[in-house]
């Protein structure tokens, strides 16, 4: 058994804005998320004995820890691999309160990815995906203009269409039901801001044939907070959501936003990988599952993962789109907030909050009845079911 | 942009990638090639992931290779390139995928499965970069 299983409960959630320029520091912006979560759990700042983010996250634990006045941190940690590892921290979070490393663990991202250094922004010095991060698959980029996410993940995309015949047109689709769900969420930046495949197919070209400019996440400033505690000491403020299994898959032979030298770029073995975990040894069936948020950076990186996850055939994806599986009424109801594409981009932890606001019966558009999500990032991920 | 030199940016170069991009400034595509086993890695390693070995060395590689994908990059912008960007990977004959440029070609021509050979170019901060052209062309 490699996956997470027990009784681990998302007791809070809490969130800033999400804008274009939020007009203060990353580290205000976690805080105030953080606080915002302990009052929906119903503790305080004092209760907090576990930190856990990402590597990539600009803020300081200690300037953290200043600001909300918490008096012991018994635990910490962080997860690599940018967004591929946006769900990691669940994984993280509930290992310490099962393990009993600690009791209270705020899972946090905070990120000024639109006012500050922008995630799409055509740069040429070496970015390094962490303070500590030597060598990275930068160096192999930057110096043939090779310098964002969408170019690094569109070499991918293009081998995907070769391989499985989608087109642009594909991709659009995926996108207009994204727009669809954001444009009824208040809290999306294309809140009554639907569009149509014509729309879509109008934008201009960022990676030629693969990514257009409605393809790609937004870049956002907020940030998002989860409080984790075990069942038992779930203080009842809100109603509980279980982490019900979380796992990650390997990092070989990978890099940031990509897989440029792994065999196979039509299929995204790491989500494989992640499902085998999640569903073959948890014994826990995809159909099961009523609504998914599924890591949508990049539209093509929707139907990768819809096939590596197994829903639907290698090279299916588009017709299981196309089938409206991904609506309010289809198979699997996805991105209802909108995914990264029509709400924004909080590394993917935004999708989680939404899965609990499904879960607790909260969310803007509602499924009925909704008692298990799958929650996804390429290689990170867990499933989420009503407490 | 003309006539100031070259406005690509130079490779990062640490201790683990000296051996693929001084080879380049040489005029010579390399692989990194595990002394132990055999095995040729790219991009370079500290350690061979299959013998644990570090007794590697540069092996020098044919520069034909076939285009395993590509883009074309048009936004945004950076003023050292110039857009569209044709990216690519490219599996050399040896076994080893390199992200590089096209060069060489009309952007609308580039394909999947396109037969290429190396070719350098200078960089800014003396650096020179390989990439890769349709074979056969004459320079
Ligand atoms: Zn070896």
């Amino acid at each position: 058994m490699t996956t997470l299983v027990g009784d681990a409960t998302i007791v809070g959630i809490g969130q800033t804005e999400y804008s274009r320029a939020a007009g203060r520091s990353e580290t205000q912006l976690a805080a105030e998320a953080i606080v915002a979560a302990l009052a929906d759990a119903g503790l305080t700042s004092d209760d907090v004995d576990g930190l856990v983010s990402y590597t990539i996250d600009p803020v300081e634990e200690t300037e953290l820890v200043r600001a909300l006045g918490t008096p012991e941190i018994g635990w910490s940690s962080r997860v690599p691999y940018g967004g591929g590892g946006s769900q990691g921290v669940l994984l993280h979070a509930a290992a310490a309160v099962l393990s009993g490393a600690a009791e209270v663990v705020v899972a946090y991202r905070a990120i000024k990815a639109r006012s500050g250094s922008r995630f799409g922004a055509a740069q040429t010095v070496a970015r390094p995906t962490s303070s500590h991060s030597g060598t990275t698959a930068m160096q192999w980029c930057a110096p043939y203009g090779v310098l964002t996410p969408a170019s690094w993940m569109s070499l991918n995309a293009v081998r995907y269409m070769h391989a499985s015949g989608a087109t642009s047109v594909d991709f659009g689709r995926a996108v207009v039901q994204m727009r669809a769900y954001a444009a009824t969420n208040p809290n999306a930046h294309f809140y009554e801001r639907p569009i149509t495949l014509d729309d879509h197919q109008a934008s201009r070209w960022v990676a030629e044939p693969a990514i257009r400019l409605f393809d790609c996440c937004l870049e956002t400033d907020g940030a998002a907070a989860l409080v984790v505690t075990r069942a038992a000491s779930a203080p009842g403020a809100s109603p509980p959501v279980v982490i019900a299994a979380a796992s990650a898959s390997g990092l070989f032979e990978e890099e940031i936003a990509s897989n440029h030298y792994r065999p196979d770029l039509s299929f995204m073995d790491g989500s494989a990988v992640l499902a085998r975990r999640l569903f073959d040894e948890t014994g826990i069936s995809r159909d099961e599952l009523d609504v998914a948020l599924i890591y949508d950076a990049f539209s093509p990186m929707l139907l990768l993962q819809l096939e590596a996850l197994g829903f639907c055939e290698r090279g299916e994806a588009r017709h299981f789109i196309a089938d409206g599986n991904l609506s309010p009424t289809g198979s699997l109801p996805c991105n209802t907030n909108g995914g990264l594409i029509g709400e924004g981009y909080i590394h993917g932890l935004n999708l989680t909050l939404e899965a609990v606001r499904q879960l607790r019966g909260t969310a803007t558009n509602q499924i009925r009845d909704a008692r298990t999500a799958l929650v996804t990032a390429s290689r990170t991920g867990v499933i989420l079911r009503r407490g | 942009m003309s006539d100031v030199g070259p406005t690509r940016p130079a490779p990062v170069v640490t201790e683990d990638s000296a051996v693929f991009w001084d080879a380049a400034r040489a005029g010579r595509l390399v692989a990194q090639r595990c002394r132990s086993c055999g095995r040729l890695h790219h991009p370079p390693r500290p350690m061979c992931p299959a013998c644990h070995s570090i007794e590697l060395e540069a092996h020098e590689l044919s520069g034909n290779g076939t285009v395993y994908s590509y883009a074309l990059l048009h936004y945004p912008q950076n003023p050292a390139f110039t857009y569209p960007v044709v990216a690519a990977l490219v599996d050399l004959d040896e076994g080893v995928r390199m992200l590089s440029n096209l060069v060489g070609v009309e952007p609308e021509r580039v394909a999947i499965g396109m037969e290429v050979e190396v070719t350098f170019e200078p960089t800014k901060d003396d650096g020179v970069v390989p990439l890769f052209r349709p074979r056969g062309q004459r320079s």
